[in-house]
């Protein structure tokens, strides 16, 4: 059994608790305007031809995204980082794309993290089958649980597919008493208006448990990866929020008794 | 800061740099006179001492709290012409070159001209030292193989330890005279030497007693014109406690400073030695007076901090002795590594931190000094927030303090053989040397260039450079068919080059020994006194040689590329390779890109490439580690550049690892720059797989974008990272927090980033100041970046 992984980040230390080491799956069923990681789309090993300057100089060299992995392959990249896992209280974190998308690979991998005492972090979509993500729950210490809009039409129209089976989701997780983080990413003009952000705290406020907030401020980073693997970026005319307003945001939060803060 | 130790700082941190005869006019003196003739070398160097603090100009400072100058004035530097003399050429050079320049004035050239330079023609130390060695040892050392410490400076490279903060001179005398009455003039053969040694430190403790004297009668005639009341009361008090200090042992706060500051007057102006001096271990000397004074109100943190901002600018007004040549190469900085320790643990092994650790660490970060540095030791013992408070300070990016594992220098420490209370009572103090404070003289002998003796491998002995042969004939490269093959050869040029250097250190230890006893500095480091015998002659407890290794990373990423290139895949043959090497690399891009970007490198936590780490740093240790030195003592091992590795890279041609001709090398155990990809924790893994314990200190240096501090999980994830290096027994880390585009813009516009510091290798400098090859070298530094 093989995964298809585009990168492993050490020292990660903004994908959940402590210093984490995290696994990009690649492949996603969403196709979110924002996305800072387009390269994760397609679950196809691509090849792309970059300049790699050397010295003064440049020469064109081919750059695979994506790599076979076995399940020991990652546990021995895993296994390198644990003296940083101990002292930090951290661990793997999985993310993508949407590792569920390799539903198999994930779940091994889980249970061997399991067999080693290693926490387990998996940052998901939550657009899955209810059957798999329960199944790999029970060998996931946290979920990065991402929310992208209340508003299924908005949804649909932003991130490709309908949201009703992450919100199903998401109240399955909280019934089987799962520690999650939700993570929202504040995108300017799309999902950061007040009456979306009420929406998004009646939602929460339903479920049997509290959750700390994430938000992730929307930046543009990742556009000019769009070019270079050929996508079109609907972004363009979008800009950054203003930190003013994700100060507000953050204050209708904490107002509402949740525990928010900007960035993982 | 308070607006006086703002004025304090800016007048330092304004003064020019500029060269004094007045010590060498005074040296100079004392030599041509008659009373010099009659005293043994020992009596002779303490009556020099003697003769130029009897005679210096006194300079006190407006508003300072804290006195002594080594020169005239801040930043006036004297020379030591009885062990470097200047040519006037010399002088040229450092009054007009672009980078560390030291002004020279008109009258200052004339007095070189007609007293100091005809007197000194032929007697310096420095050209007893070339006369005395092999030339196999100047081949070496001209074809950039090793450098040598002692060649135009002191040896020096200790600390004071704790029980001079306990002790005055007059207690120090009454010691020597217990020792002179025991000497056994019927069974010991060395009775007269040690009888004149003990009279030279009596007569150097004299000496330094009546240079504070001489301080309080200036201090009383200021105080006498002075029509500010409060600087007058000031002024009278200032001169109470020299009247006091360093004769008698310290009873407050302000006394131990002033004590501790003629001391270290004292050993900089007897001789120029290495690393300047160093109060070691501040917090622990400090806080007995500061936890008193504290609990009876007679100090106050606000005053706690203002005098030791005072003290700060001390050293700040004393930069290096000027170094020319070689010496000025390996060492290109205006600093002279005193390094304040904190933290760490106490004589009995508990966490020594306390809340004037903290003060401290406020003083370090209000005053943003290159000189003094500063450190943080971290033992398991020691509490998150203290290594926490530190990172805070770091993340202001002036690459202070450096940050080192208590544990394993205890480690290194007992190793050597030292007891376990003086492992726990030192610390680390230059760069990045291990040492026992109070008690150990490790004198650091030169850098050593592993990947220039690696080039003389690949050439069969000769140095391709010059055509010269350097080294011994191990074999032409098309005879190596396996890799361990060419390891064995290197391994062979190794010892050749560590057995001329050990030869050579063990002439130029006697020559110091023989010619320039430092009767002061013995009088402070144990057990020179109760033996009497001189620092210089092996009077300390212990006793250590250093030779420095170099180019780690970059020898790894060659050995690994020949490995996997030449052996391993068979994509290029040996000859080949060299050739493309030897024409540094022309018409042959894409090689070189695959040597840079498809080839194993240290630093990415791959074992493929660090097990060559391993092998080279065995292979090094082995050639050195625990061969005896004159002083009754043994050689060892460390690794650190300070700026050796631009000098080293100068030297050696393009490189397996796609390095350039003549470009840096790797400093201390750092990647080669941009070799790491995978982020700081990658680096801590490689750097870590070598044996820490088995040295004497070693320096890893790490860039960190400013991004990957911005909050409190920033910080924090830092802690964690030091403490997992420390876990592995990493010995030392360094942060520079800075981005490659600011280092870039300050380079375009220098005049708007004057107070720019970055961390070289085991001190900061201002950007500035350092040599443009230096400068990029630290650009290319890989940079970690979140994404």
């Amino acid at each position: 059994m093989q995964g298809t992984i585009f990168d492993i980040k050490h020292y990660a230390i903004h994908d959940g608790p402590g210093i984490r080491q995290t696994i990009f799956f690649k492949g996603c069923p969403l196709s979110c305007w924002w996305c800072h990681n387009p390269e994760s789309r397609s679950s196809e090993i691509i090849d792309l031809i970059k300049e790699e300057v050397v010295g003064e100089q440049k020469v064109c060299v081919t750059e695979t995204i994506g790599k076979k992995y076995s399940v020991i392959d990652v546990l021995k990249e895993i296994e390198k980082d644990i003296v940083f896992f101990e002292e930090s209280g951290g661990g793997i974190t999985l993310s993508g794309g949407e590792p569920l998308l390799q539903y198999e690979f994930v779940l091994e991998l889980l249970k061997q993290c399991r067999k080693r005492e290693i926490h387990t972090c998996v940052d998901t979509t939550g657009n899955v089958s209810g059957e798999k993500l329960r199944n790999i729950a029970e060998f996931t210490n946290l979920f990065l649980y991402d929310i992208k809009h209340v508003d299924d039409k908005q949804h649909i129209k932003y991130a490709g597919v309908s949201n009703k089976q992450i919100i199903n989701n998401l109240i399955m997780l909280d019934e089987m008493g799962k520690d999650i983080w939700i993570r929202f990413p504040l995108i300017p003009g799309i999902n950061d208006d007040e009456s979306e952000i009420l929406r998004l705290m009646e939602l929460l406020s339903g479920l049997k448990n509290k959750y700390p907030i994430q938000l992730l401020p929307y930046h543009k980073i990742g556009s000019q990866k769009y070019e270079k693997f050929g996508i079109d970026y609907n972004m363009s005319d979008y800009k950054e929020p203003e930190q003013e307003h994700i100060e507000s945001i953050l204050k209708m939060f904490s107002d509402a008794r949740f525990a928010a803060s900007i960035g993982g | 800061m308070n607006d006086r130790i703002k004025r304090l700082r800016e007048n330092s941190q304004n003064a020019e740099p500029r060269i004094s005869a007045e010590r060498a006019l005074l040296v100079t003196e004392f030599y041509k006179s008659d009373q010099c003739e009659m005293v043994s070398v020992p009596v002779r160097r303490a009556m020099a001492f003697q003769h130029i603090l009897n005679n210096k100009i006194i300079c006190i400072n407006d508003e300072e709290l804290i006195v002594g100058e080594r020169g005239p004035a801040p930043k006036a530097v004297p020379t030591y012409p009885e062990i470097n003399l200047h040519s006037l050429e010399d002088l040229d050079i450092l009054d007009s070159r672009a980078k560390v320049w030291f002004k020279v004035d008109g009258k200052t050239k004339e007095i070189y001209r007609n007293t100091i330079i005809p007197y000194w023609t032929g007697k310096t130390n420095r050209e007893k030292v070339f006369a005395n060695l092999d030339k196999e040892w100047i081949n070496a050392y001209e074809a950039g193989v090793f450098t040598e410490f002692q060649e135009q400076r002191a040896p020096g490279h200790t600390v004071l330890g704790k029980k001079m903060f306990k002790f005055g001179m007059l207690d120090l005398k009454k010691e020597i005279q217990e020792s002179i009455h025991k000497l056994d003039f019927f069974n010991d053969t060395v009775a007269y030497e040690k009888r004149e040694e003990l009279k030279a430190m009596d007569i150097s403790a004299d000496a330094i007693i009546n240079f504070a004297a001489r301080h309080a009668n200036e201090l009383e005639n200021l105080a006498g014109a002075e029509e500010d009341e409060n600087r007058k009361i000031e002024l009278m008090e200032m001169a109470a406690i020299c009247r006091k200090v360093p004769a008698r042992a310290p009873q407050t706060f302000y006394e131990a400073l002033q004590h501790y500051w003629f001391i270290h007057i004292g050993v900089i102006t007897e001789v120029n030695p290495w690393d300047s001096f160093n109060p070691g271990r501040l917090d622990q000397h400090l806080y007995p007076f500061y936890k008193k004074e504290l609990e009876d109100g007679t100090l106050t943190d606000d005053k706690a901090k203002e005098l030791l901002g005072s003290f700060w600018v001390k050293f700040n007004n004393h930069p290096a002795p000027p170094k020319i040549g070689v010496t000025a190469k390996e060492s290109s900085t205006y600093t002279d590594f005193a390094l304040i320790n904190l933290g760490g643990v106490k004589e009995d092994g508990s966490d020594a931190v306390n809340e004037l650790t903290y003060v401290i660490l406020d003083v370090i970060e209000d005053m943003r000094l290159l000189q003094p540095s500063s450190m943080v030791q971290v033992s398991k013992k020691n509490p998150d927030r203290f290594v926490k408070r530190t990172a805070r300070i770091v993340k202001t990016g002036f690459g202070q303090p450096s940050i080192f594992n208590t544990d394993t220098i205890i480690q290194q420490l007992v190793r050597q053989g030292k007891s376990i209370e003086d492992a726990r009572n030192g610390g680390a103090s230059g760069c990045v040397e291990t040492g026992a404070f109070g008690a150990e003289s490790y004198i650091l002998t030169g850098y050593f260039n592993l990947v220039k003796i690696f080039e003389i491998t690949m050439h069969n002995g000769i140095n391709p450079v010059t055509g010269k042969k350097v080294g011994l004939e191990t074999g032409v490269l098309n005879t190596f068919s396996t890799f361990e093959e060419v390891i064995s050869a290197f391994q062979k040029q190794v010892k050749y080059f560590v057995d001329l250097k050990v030869v050579g250190t063990n002439i130029i230890d006697r020559i110091f020994a023989d010619n320039l006893p430092v009767p002061f500095l013995s009088l402070i480091i144990d057990d020179c006194i109760s033996d009497g015998v001189d620092y210089n002659n092996g009077g300390a407890r212990y006793n250590t040689s250093y030779i420095q290794g170099v180019g780690l990373g970059s020898l790894t990423d060659i050995l690994t590329s020949i490995k996997y290139n030449v052996f391993d895949n068979r994509k290029v043959s040996i000859d080949d390779l060299q050739l493309a090497l030897d024409q540094n690399f022309e018409n042959q891009l894409e090689l070189r890109n695959d040597l840079i970007n498809s080839t194993p490198k240290y630093g990415n936590d791959d074992d493929y490439a660090d097990e060559q780490a391993i092998i080279i740093f065995n292979l090094f240790l082995d050639a050195v580690d625990g061969r005896p030195n004159t002083k009754g003592g043994h050689f060892r091992i460390n690794m650190l550049p300070t700026t050796s590795h631009v000098y080293f890279g100068s030297v050696t041609g393009a490189t397996a690892d796609g390095r350039l001709a003549k470009k840096p090398l790797s400093e201390g155990i750092s990647p080669f720059q941009g070799a790491d990809r995978k982020g700081p924790s990658a680096v801590i893994k490689s750097a870590a797989k070598i044996d820490h314990i088995k040295t004497g200190g070693t320096l890893l240096n790490q860039k960190f974008t400013p991004s990957l501090l911005e909050d409190e999980k920033g910080l924090d994830s830092m802690v964690s990272l030091i403490r997992s290096y420390f876990r592995m027994d990493g010995h030392h880390i360094q942060f520079n927090v800075v981005t490659a585009d600011q280092l870039r813009e300050a380079q375009k516009h220098p005049e708007e980033h004057k107070d720019l510091i970055v961390r070289v290798a085991g001190y900061s400098d201002y950007f500035n100041d350092l040599g443009e090859e230096l400068q990029e070298e630290i650009i290319r530094r890989s940079e970690h970046v979140a994404y």
